[in-house]
Protein backbone atom coordinates (compact mmCIF):
# COMPACT_ATOMS: atom_id res chain seq x y z
CA UNK A 1 0.00 0.00 0.00
CA UNK A 2 1.39 3.62 -0.84
CA UNK A 3 2.63 5.13 1.97
CA UNK A 4 2.10 8.79 2.52
CA UNK A 5 4.24 9.91 5.19
CA UNK A 6 6.17 12.73 4.43
CA UNK A 7 9.04 13.48 7.07
CA UNK A 8 9.77 16.79 8.10
CA UNK A 9 13.52 17.68 9.74
CA UNK A 10 13.81 17.29 13.25
CA UNK A 11 13.39 20.61 15.64
CA UNK A 12 16.80 21.92 17.09
CA UNK A 13 16.75 21.26 20.61
CA UNK A 14 15.03 24.03 22.61
CA UNK A 15 17.95 26.51 23.45
CA UNK A 16 18.78 27.90 27.04
CA UNK A 17 18.13 31.67 27.50
CA UNK A 18 21.77 33.37 26.95
CA UNK A 19 22.81 35.08 29.82
CA UNK A 20 23.34 38.43 29.34
CA UNK A 21 26.88 40.34 30.60
CA UNK A 22 27.58 43.65 31.55
CA UNK A 23 25.52 45.43 34.08
CA UNK A 24 22.48 43.97 35.35
CA UNK A 25 19.95 47.11 35.23
CA UNK A 26 18.78 45.64 38.04
CA UNK A 27 20.87 47.39 40.46
CA UNK A 28 20.97 50.82 38.63
CA UNK A 29 17.91 52.06 41.03
CA UNK A 30 19.92 51.11 44.43
CA UNK A 31 23.20 52.06 43.00
CA UNK A 32 21.77 55.52 42.28
CA UNK A 33 20.10 55.98 45.84
CA UNK A 34 23.34 54.85 47.43
CA UNK A 35 25.12 57.22 45.54
CA UNK A 36 22.17 60.27 46.41
CA UNK A 37 21.83 59.20 50.21
CA UNK A 38 25.85 59.41 50.50
CA UNK A 39 26.46 62.59 48.76
CA UNK A 40 23.50 64.02 50.68
CA UNK A 41 24.35 63.28 53.87
CA UNK A 42 27.81 64.67 52.94
CA UNK A 43 26.32 68.07 51.26
CA UNK A 44 24.88 68.42 54.51
CA UNK A 45 20.58 68.11 53.09
CA UNK A 46 20.18 65.48 55.26
CA UNK A 47 20.84 64.50 59.41
CA UNK A 48 23.32 61.75 59.50
CA UNK A 49 22.09 60.03 62.47
CA UNK A 50 18.38 60.36 60.62
CA UNK A 51 19.90 58.66 57.44
CA UNK A 52 23.19 57.43 58.20
CA UNK A 53 25.56 57.51 54.47
CA UNK A 54 25.99 53.99 53.07
CA UNK A 55 29.39 53.99 53.95
CA UNK A 56 28.40 54.63 58.16
CA UNK A 57 25.88 51.27 56.90
CA UNK A 58 28.68 49.43 55.76
CA UNK A 59 30.79 49.89 59.00
CA UNK A 60 28.08 48.84 61.29
CA UNK A 61 27.48 45.57 58.82
CA UNK A 62 31.13 44.65 58.79
CA UNK A 63 30.72 45.71 62.82
CA UNK A 64 27.67 43.28 63.01
CA UNK A 65 29.38 40.77 61.12
CA UNK A 66 32.08 40.41 64.04
CA UNK A 67 29.50 40.59 66.69
CA UNK A 68 27.13 37.84 65.96
CA UNK A 69 25.36 38.91 62.37
CA UNK A 70 25.43 35.32 60.98
CA UNK A 71 23.61 34.41 64.12
CA UNK A 72 20.70 37.05 63.43
CA UNK A 73 20.56 36.21 59.77
CA UNK A 74 20.83 32.29 60.53
CA UNK A 75 18.01 32.30 63.18
CA UNK A 76 15.65 34.64 60.75
CA UNK A 77 16.36 32.58 58.38
CA UNK A 78 15.30 29.19 59.69
CA UNK A 79 12.62 30.84 60.93
CA UNK A 80 11.26 31.46 57.19
CA UNK A 81 12.09 28.05 56.46
CA UNK A 82 10.29 26.68 58.50
CA UNK A 83 7.34 28.67 58.61
CA UNK A 84 7.11 28.83 54.96
CA UNK A 85 7.74 24.54 54.63
CA UNK A 86 4.75 24.19 57.44
CA UNK A 87 2.41 26.87 55.71
CA UNK A 88 3.05 25.35 52.49
CA UNK A 89 3.04 21.87 53.30
CA UNK A 90 -1.23 22.60 54.70
CA UNK A 91 -1.80 24.89 51.78
CA UNK A 92 -0.88 22.75 49.07
CA UNK A 93 -3.24 19.45 50.31
CA UNK A 94 -6.14 21.79 51.51
CA UNK A 95 -5.85 24.12 48.27
CA UNK A 96 -6.17 20.81 45.91
CA UNK A 97 -9.24 19.81 48.22
CA UNK A 98 -11.18 23.09 47.70
CA UNK A 99 -10.33 23.34 44.30
CA UNK A 100 -11.42 20.10 43.44
CA UNK A 101 -14.44 19.41 45.89
CA UNK A 102 -17.64 21.91 45.82
CA UNK A 103 -18.69 20.40 49.37
CA UNK A 104 -14.85 21.35 51.11
CA UNK A 105 -14.85 25.17 49.44
CA UNK A 106 -18.07 25.33 50.61
CA UNK A 107 -16.63 24.63 54.17
CA UNK A 108 -13.29 26.08 54.28
CA UNK A 109 -12.94 28.69 51.54
CA UNK A 110 -15.18 31.37 53.15
CA UNK A 111 -13.16 31.17 56.66
CA UNK A 112 -10.10 30.94 54.60
CA UNK A 113 -10.86 34.45 52.73
CA UNK A 114 -12.03 35.92 56.18
CA UNK A 115 -8.79 34.73 57.93
CA UNK A 116 -6.46 35.79 55.07
CA UNK A 117 -7.83 39.52 55.67
CA UNK A 118 -6.20 39.43 59.10
CA UNK A 119 -2.72 41.91 59.21
CA UNK A 120 0.10 39.63 60.63
CA UNK A 121 0.53 42.20 63.83
CA UNK A 122 -3.47 41.39 64.32
CA UNK A 123 -2.07 37.39 65.29
CA UNK A 124 0.72 38.70 67.53
CA UNK A 125 -0.72 39.24 70.77
CA UNK A 126 -3.30 36.30 70.72
CA UNK A 127 -0.13 33.87 69.29
CA UNK A 128 2.19 35.13 72.24
CA UNK A 129 -0.67 34.31 74.48
CA UNK A 130 -0.96 30.71 73.29
CA UNK A 131 2.71 30.33 72.81
CA UNK A 132 4.31 31.67 74.82
CA UNK A 133 8.01 34.05 73.51
CA UNK A 134 9.62 30.99 72.32
CA UNK A 135 9.74 29.50 68.20
CA UNK A 136 6.26 28.12 68.42
CA UNK A 137 4.61 31.49 67.56
CA UNK A 138 6.80 33.07 65.37
CA UNK A 139 6.59 29.74 63.22
CA UNK A 140 2.96 29.38 63.55
CA UNK A 141 2.96 33.27 62.34
CA UNK A 142 4.92 32.72 59.36
CA UNK A 143 3.20 29.47 58.50
CA UNK A 144 0.35 31.96 58.46
CA UNK A 145 1.51 34.51 56.24
CA UNK A 146 2.92 31.80 53.35
CA UNK A 147 -0.33 30.06 53.69
CA UNK A 148 -2.74 31.91 52.17
CA UNK A 149 -1.04 32.84 48.99
CA UNK A 150 -0.15 29.33 48.57
CA UNK A 151 -3.63 28.12 48.68
CA UNK A 152 -4.60 30.85 46.63
CA UNK A 153 -2.12 29.69 44.10
CA UNK A 154 -2.93 25.79 44.00
CA UNK A 155 -6.66 26.60 44.32
CA UNK A 156 -6.52 29.48 41.01
CA UNK A 157 -3.69 26.89 39.09
CA UNK A 158 -5.92 23.82 39.39
CA UNK A 159 -9.24 25.54 38.82
CA UNK A 160 -7.41 27.07 35.71
CA UNK A 161 -6.31 23.70 34.13
CA UNK A 162 -7.77 23.47 30.43
CA UNK A 163 -10.88 20.74 30.50
CA UNK A 164 -9.46 19.82 27.35
CA UNK A 165 -6.55 18.18 28.84
CA UNK A 166 -8.30 16.65 32.27
CA UNK A 167 -10.33 15.09 29.27
CA UNK A 168 -7.62 13.47 27.76
CA UNK A 169 -6.69 12.08 30.94
CA UNK A 170 -10.22 10.70 31.30
CA UNK A 171 -10.11 9.53 27.89
CA UNK A 172 -7.60 7.12 29.19
CA UNK A 173 -9.05 6.05 32.41
CA UNK A 174 -6.72 7.65 34.44
CA UNK A 175 -7.96 6.95 37.93
CA UNK A 176 -8.33 9.84 39.80
CA UNK A 177 -5.16 10.28 42.00
CA UNK A 178 -3.08 9.45 38.49
CA UNK A 179 -5.06 12.39 36.74
CA UNK A 180 -4.69 14.88 39.84
CA UNK A 181 -0.41 13.51 39.42
CA UNK A 182 -0.45 13.63 35.70
CA UNK A 183 -2.41 16.52 34.78
CA UNK A 184 -3.73 18.44 36.77
CA UNK A 185 -0.32 19.18 39.00
CA UNK A 186 1.75 20.08 36.13
CA UNK A 187 -1.03 22.08 34.41
CA UNK A 188 -1.48 23.99 37.64
CA UNK A 189 2.13 24.28 38.54
CA UNK A 190 2.36 27.82 36.96
CA UNK A 191 0.04 29.47 38.85
CA UNK A 192 1.61 26.75 42.42
CA UNK A 193 4.55 28.56 41.76
CA UNK A 194 3.42 32.13 41.69
CA UNK A 195 1.84 31.18 44.53
CA UNK A 196 5.26 29.73 46.09
CA UNK A 197 6.79 32.80 45.31
CA UNK A 198 4.29 35.04 46.73
CA UNK A 199 4.05 32.77 49.98
CA UNK A 200 7.99 32.79 50.13
CA UNK A 201 8.05 36.89 50.22
CA UNK A 202 5.02 37.31 52.70
CA UNK A 203 7.14 34.59 54.77
CA UNK A 204 9.67 36.77 55.17
CA UNK A 205 7.43 39.81 56.20
CA UNK A 206 5.23 38.02 58.78
CA UNK A 207 8.92 37.00 60.15
CA UNK A 208 9.82 40.44 61.04
CA UNK A 209 6.36 41.06 62.56
CA UNK A 210 6.97 37.90 64.97
CA UNK A 211 10.58 38.91 65.71
CA UNK A 212 10.20 42.72 66.17
CA UNK A 213 7.67 41.75 69.16
CA UNK A 214 9.43 38.90 71.25
CA UNK A 215 12.85 37.51 70.36
CA UNK A 216 16.78 37.71 71.49
CA UNK A 217 17.62 37.12 68.01
CA UNK A 218 16.90 37.84 64.52
CA UNK A 219 16.63 40.49 61.82
CA UNK A 220 13.58 41.96 63.43
CA UNK A 221 15.35 41.60 67.13
CA UNK A 222 18.05 44.04 65.29
CA UNK A 223 15.59 46.52 63.98
CA UNK A 224 13.77 46.91 67.60
CA UNK A 225 17.46 46.84 69.16
CA UNK A 226 18.17 49.74 66.84
CA UNK A 227 14.87 51.76 67.35
CA UNK A 228 15.79 51.44 71.43
CA UNK A 229 19.28 52.71 71.28
CA UNK A 230 18.27 55.27 68.27
CA UNK A 231 20.38 53.75 65.74
CA UNK A 232 19.53 54.35 62.59
CA UNK A 233 23.10 52.34 60.88
CA UNK A 234 21.43 49.32 62.61
CA UNK A 235 18.24 49.59 61.65
CA UNK A 236 19.29 50.52 57.72
CA UNK A 237 21.71 47.49 58.12
CA UNK A 238 19.01 45.54 58.90
CA UNK A 239 16.56 46.73 56.41
CA UNK A 240 19.44 45.94 53.63
CA UNK A 241 19.65 42.49 54.79
CA UNK A 242 16.12 41.53 54.56
CA UNK A 243 16.24 42.95 50.98
CA UNK A 244 19.17 40.72 49.95
CA UNK A 245 17.70 37.65 51.92
CA UNK A 246 14.48 38.46 50.58
CA UNK A 247 15.86 38.77 46.74
CA UNK A 248 18.00 35.87 47.11
CA UNK A 249 15.16 33.59 48.08
CA UNK A 250 12.91 35.05 45.04
CA UNK A 251 15.87 34.16 42.69
CA UNK A 252 16.09 30.75 43.87
CA UNK A 253 12.44 30.50 43.69
CA UNK A 254 12.18 32.49 39.78
CA UNK A 255 15.29 30.12 39.03
CA UNK A 256 13.05 27.02 39.93
CA UNK A 257 10.37 28.06 38.49
CA UNK A 258 12.53 28.84 34.94
CA UNK A 259 13.29 25.01 35.09
CA UNK A 260 10.09 23.43 35.94
CA UNK A 261 8.33 25.98 33.33
CA UNK A 262 10.79 25.51 30.43
CA UNK A 263 7.77 23.98 28.85
CA UNK A 264 5.36 27.37 28.48
CA UNK A 265 5.29 28.50 25.52
CA UNK A 266 4.53 31.78 26.35
CA UNK A 267 5.22 35.77 24.69
CA UNK A 268 7.01 36.85 27.60
CA UNK A 269 9.55 33.78 27.07
CA UNK A 270 9.85 34.14 23.56
CA UNK A 271 9.82 37.21 22.68
CA UNK A 272 11.42 39.39 25.71
CA UNK A 273 13.80 36.67 27.34
CA UNK B 1 -21.94 -5.27 6.33
CA UNK B 2 -23.00 -6.79 10.14
CA UNK B 3 -22.68 -4.09 12.80
CA UNK B 4 -19.43 -3.99 14.97
CA UNK B 5 -20.38 -0.45 16.05
CA UNK B 6 -23.38 0.31 16.90
CA UNK B 7 -25.01 3.48 18.43
CA UNK B 8 -28.58 3.36 20.06
CA UNK B 9 -29.06 6.91 21.63
CA UNK B 10 -33.00 7.35 22.27
CA UNK B 11 -32.01 10.72 24.30
CA UNK B 12 -29.16 12.73 25.17
CA UNK B 13 -29.78 16.32 27.37
CA UNK B 14 -28.09 19.13 28.27
CA UNK B 15 -30.10 20.19 31.01
CA UNK B 16 -33.26 20.69 29.94
CA UNK B 17 -32.36 20.59 26.44
CA UNK B 18 -32.37 17.56 24.34
CA UNK B 19 -29.05 17.37 22.16
CA UNK B 20 -29.89 13.80 21.08
CA UNK B 21 -33.15 12.57 20.29
CA UNK B 22 -33.57 9.24 18.25
CA UNK B 23 -30.24 8.58 16.95
CA UNK B 24 -29.08 5.48 15.50
CA UNK B 25 -26.34 4.10 13.41
CA UNK B 26 -24.00 1.03 13.07
CA UNK B 27 -20.72 1.03 11.45
CA UNK B 28 -19.17 -1.79 9.97
CA UNK B 29 -15.74 -3.16 11.36
CA UNK B 30 -13.13 -1.62 8.78
CA UNK B 31 -15.22 0.94 7.99
CA UNK B 32 -15.04 4.65 7.55
CA UNK B 33 -18.14 7.01 8.60
CA UNK B 34 -17.93 10.82 8.28
CA UNK B 35 -21.28 12.60 10.28
CA UNK B 36 -21.99 15.47 8.18
CA UNK B 37 -24.60 18.60 9.78
CA UNK B 38 -24.68 22.31 10.68
CA UNK B 39 -23.14 23.12 13.89
CA UNK B 40 -25.16 22.00 16.78
CA UNK B 41 -26.80 18.91 15.24
CA UNK B 42 -24.89 17.28 17.66
CA UNK B 43 -22.07 15.30 16.25
CA UNK B 44 -19.44 16.27 18.48
CA UNK B 45 -21.86 15.08 21.76
CA UNK B 46 -21.77 12.30 20.03
CA UNK B 47 -18.47 11.59 19.41
CA UNK B 48 -17.77 12.25 23.02
CA UNK B 49 -20.67 9.74 24.14
CA UNK B 50 -19.65 7.39 21.80
CA UNK B 51 -15.80 7.97 23.50
CA UNK B 52 -17.50 7.43 27.03
CA UNK B 53 -16.42 11.08 28.33
CA UNK B 54 -20.40 11.80 28.36
CA UNK B 55 -21.92 8.99 30.32
CA UNK B 56 -25.82 10.70 30.68
CA UNK B 57 -28.00 9.67 27.75
CA UNK B 58 -30.85 7.15 27.69
CA UNK B 59 -29.42 4.30 25.30
CA UNK B 60 -26.88 2.10 24.83
CA UNK B 61 -23.43 1.69 22.49
CA UNK B 62 -21.87 -1.44 21.94
CA UNK B 63 -18.86 -2.65 20.19
CA UNK B 64 -19.03 -6.11 18.54
CA UNK B 65 -21.90 -6.55 20.70
CA UNK B 66 -20.45 -5.51 24.27
CA UNK B 67 -21.58 -2.35 25.97
CA UNK B 68 -19.72 0.32 26.28
CA UNK B 69 -20.16 2.43 29.60
CA UNK B 70 -17.32 4.64 29.51
CA UNK B 71 -14.28 5.05 28.01
CA UNK B 72 -12.36 2.06 26.38
CA UNK B 73 -9.30 0.88 25.07
CA UNK B 74 -10.82 -0.12 21.90
CA UNK B 75 -12.40 3.08 21.26
CA UNK B 76 -9.48 6.25 20.41
CA UNK B 77 -10.17 9.62 20.07
CA UNK B 78 -8.61 12.70 18.41
CA UNK B 79 -10.02 15.79 19.39
CA UNK B 80 -10.52 19.19 17.11
CA UNK B 81 -7.13 20.65 18.58
CA UNK B 82 -4.38 18.48 19.53
CA UNK B 83 -4.63 18.72 23.15
CA UNK B 84 -1.03 17.76 23.78
CA UNK B 85 0.46 18.19 27.33
CA UNK B 86 3.41 20.57 26.63
CA UNK B 87 5.37 19.68 29.74
CA UNK B 88 5.87 15.91 27.82
CA UNK B 89 7.76 15.48 24.96
CA UNK B 90 6.09 14.36 21.86
CA UNK B 91 6.91 10.90 22.71
CA UNK B 92 5.45 11.18 25.93
CA UNK B 93 2.54 12.41 24.63
CA UNK B 94 2.39 9.87 22.16
CA UNK B 95 2.86 7.17 25.04
CA UNK B 96 0.14 8.78 27.27
CA UNK B 97 -2.42 6.27 27.36
CA UNK B 98 -0.19 3.29 27.96
CA UNK B 99 0.12 3.13 32.07
CA UNK B 100 2.30 0.74 33.05
CA UNK B 101 4.85 0.04 30.46
CA UNK B 102 5.41 2.79 27.65
CA UNK B 103 6.85 1.75 25.04
CA UNK B 104 8.71 4.48 23.66
CA UNK B 105 10.40 2.67 20.73
CA UNK B 106 6.81 1.99 19.49
CA UNK B 107 5.87 5.69 19.74
CA UNK B 108 9.32 6.73 17.89
CA UNK B 109 7.73 4.48 15.02
CA UNK B 110 4.32 5.82 15.34
CA UNK B 111 5.87 9.30 15.46
CA UNK B 112 7.73 8.02 11.58
CA UNK B 113 4.48 6.79 10.32
CA UNK B 114 2.95 10.02 10.80
CA UNK B 115 5.70 12.14 9.38
CA UNK B 116 7.00 13.41 12.63
CA UNK B 117 10.52 11.04 12.63
CA UNK B 118 13.15 12.93 14.68
CA UNK B 119 10.35 14.72 17.04
CA UNK B 120 9.95 12.33 19.31
CA UNK B 121 11.92 14.85 22.18
CA UNK B 122 10.58 17.76 20.68
CA UNK B 123 7.93 20.07 23.27
CA UNK B 124 4.54 20.71 21.72
CA UNK B 125 5.26 23.99 21.82
CA UNK B 126 8.06 23.05 18.70
CA UNK B 127 5.73 22.10 16.63
CA UNK B 128 3.45 23.82 14.29
CA UNK B 129 -0.35 23.15 14.45
CA UNK B 130 -0.24 20.41 11.59
CA UNK B 131 2.57 18.76 13.17
CA UNK B 132 1.05 19.07 16.52
CA UNK B 133 -2.39 16.97 15.21
CA UNK B 134 0.09 14.45 13.35
CA UNK B 135 1.30 13.67 17.22
CA UNK B 136 -2.04 13.55 18.36
CA UNK B 137 -2.72 11.04 15.57
CA UNK B 138 -0.03 9.02 17.00
CA UNK B 139 -1.42 8.82 19.82
CA UNK B 140 -4.95 8.25 18.94
CA UNK B 141 -3.06 4.68 17.49
CA UNK B 142 -0.97 3.83 20.46
CA UNK B 143 -3.02 1.75 21.93
CA UNK B 144 -4.00 -0.21 19.07
CA UNK B 145 -7.89 0.80 19.24
CA UNK B 146 -10.54 -0.89 17.61
CA UNK B 147 -12.57 2.50 16.65
CA UNK B 148 -10.85 5.60 16.38
CA UNK B 149 -13.45 8.69 16.83
CA UNK B 150 -12.39 12.00 15.17
CA UNK B 151 -13.80 15.55 16.15
CA UNK B 152 -13.27 17.59 13.20
CA UNK B 153 -9.45 16.82 12.98
CA UNK B 154 -8.23 18.50 10.32
CA UNK B 155 -10.43 21.86 10.49
CA UNK B 156 -7.82 24.17 12.01
CA UNK B 157 -5.01 23.26 9.54
CA UNK B 158 -3.97 24.86 6.23
CA UNK B 159 -5.49 22.69 2.95
CA UNK B 160 -1.97 21.73 1.82
CA UNK B 161 -1.48 20.13 5.33
CA UNK B 162 -5.43 18.99 5.77
CA UNK B 163 -4.99 16.93 2.56
CA UNK B 164 -1.45 14.89 3.81
CA UNK B 165 -3.38 14.36 7.31
CA UNK B 166 -6.29 13.48 5.34
CA UNK B 167 -3.98 10.56 3.61
CA UNK B 168 -2.20 10.33 6.36
CA UNK B 169 -5.34 8.99 8.14
CA UNK B 170 -6.30 6.87 5.36
CA UNK B 171 -3.27 5.07 4.80
CA UNK B 172 -3.28 4.39 8.78
CA UNK B 173 -7.08 3.46 8.74
CA UNK B 174 -7.23 1.24 6.01
CA UNK B 175 -3.93 -0.81 7.09
CA UNK B 176 -4.95 -1.83 10.38
CA UNK B 177 -8.78 -2.47 9.82
CA UNK B 178 -9.83 0.46 11.63
CA UNK B 179 -13.58 1.32 12.19
CA UNK B 180 -13.34 5.53 11.62
CA UNK B 181 -16.12 7.82 12.92
CA UNK B 182 -15.27 11.43 11.55
CA UNK B 183 -16.99 14.66 12.19
CA UNK B 184 -16.69 16.83 9.60
CA UNK B 185 -17.49 20.10 8.03
CA UNK B 186 -15.76 19.61 4.34
CA UNK B 187 -18.07 17.90 2.24
CA UNK B 188 -14.85 17.03 0.06
CA UNK B 189 -12.97 15.68 3.30
CA UNK B 190 -15.93 13.39 4.01
CA UNK B 191 -16.41 11.93 0.39
CA UNK B 192 -12.68 11.13 0.13
CA UNK B 193 -12.20 9.36 3.07
CA UNK B 194 -15.13 7.28 4.16
CA UNK B 195 -17.19 4.45 2.87
CA UNK B 196 -20.40 6.50 3.89
CA UNK B 197 -21.37 9.66 4.73
CA UNK B 198 -24.08 10.21 7.12
CA UNK B 199 -25.77 13.89 7.77
CA UNK B 200 -27.45 14.55 10.77
CA UNK B 201 -30.31 16.55 10.74
CA UNK B 202 -30.45 19.85 12.59
CA UNK B 203 -31.64 19.56 16.64
CA UNK B 204 -31.83 17.00 17.95
CA UNK B 205 -30.09 15.79 15.51
CA UNK B 206 -31.01 12.25 14.71
CA UNK B 207 -29.92 10.58 10.84
CA UNK B 208 -31.50 12.46 8.04
CA UNK B 209 -29.69 10.72 5.46
CA UNK B 210 -26.65 7.90 4.38
CA UNK B 211 -24.81 8.33 0.95
CA UNK B 212 -22.46 5.18 0.18
CA UNK B 213 -18.94 6.27 -1.38
CA UNK B 214 -18.33 3.02 -3.24
CA UNK B 215 -14.70 4.46 -4.95
CA UNK B 216 -12.02 2.64 -4.82
CA UNK B 217 -8.71 3.39 -2.86
CA UNK B 218 -6.22 4.64 -3.63
CA UNK B 219 -8.49 7.63 -4.51
CA UNK B 220 -8.15 10.43 -6.64
CA UNK B 221 -9.36 14.11 -5.13
CA UNK B 222 -10.10 15.23 -8.69
CA UNK B 223 -13.05 12.57 -9.76
CA UNK B 224 -14.00 12.44 -6.55
CA UNK B 225 -14.80 16.22 -6.34
CA UNK B 226 -16.86 15.54 -10.01
CA UNK B 227 -18.72 12.26 -8.39
CA UNK B 228 -22.86 12.93 -8.56
CA UNK B 229 -22.48 12.50 -4.91
CA UNK B 230 -21.55 15.87 -3.51
CA UNK B 231 -24.03 17.77 -5.45
CA UNK B 232 -26.71 15.04 -3.43
CA UNK B 233 -25.33 15.95 -0.06
CA UNK B 234 -25.12 19.64 -0.76
CA UNK B 235 -28.84 19.21 -1.79
CA UNK B 236 -29.40 17.40 1.32
CA UNK B 237 -28.01 19.59 3.61
CA UNK B 238 -29.85 22.63 2.28
CA UNK B 239 -32.89 20.90 2.46
CA UNK B 240 -32.30 20.45 6.26
CA UNK B 241 -31.77 24.07 6.58
CA UNK B 242 -34.79 24.98 4.74
CA UNK B 243 -36.76 23.48 7.24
Amino acid sequence: MEHHAITLDAPARPQRARRRIGFPLGLLLPALALIGAEVGVRAGLVPANLLPPPSAILESLSWLLENGLAGHVGASTLRVAAGFAAGTLLALPLGALVALNRRAEAIFDPSFQALRAIPSLAWVPLLLLWFGIDEAPKIILIAIGAFFPVYMGVVAGIRGVDRGLTEVGLLYRLPPLALARRVLLPAALPSVLTGLRNGLSLAWMFMVAAELIAASRGLGYLLTDGRESSRADIMLAAIVLLALLGKASDSAMQALERRWLAWRDSYVDKETR
Amino acid sequence: MSAFLDIAIDEKRHGARSVLRGLHLKVGQGEIVSLVGASGCGKSTLLSTVAGLDREYRGAVRLDGRQLTGPDADVGLVFQAPRLFPWLTVAQNVVFGGHHRPNLERAHALLEEVGLKGYGDALPKQLSGGQAQRAAIARGLYLEPHVLLLDEPFSAVDAFTRMRLQDLLADAARQRGLTVLLVTHDIDEAIYLSDRVVLMDGVPGPVRAEFTNDAPWPRERGKLALSPLKPAILDSLHAVHAI
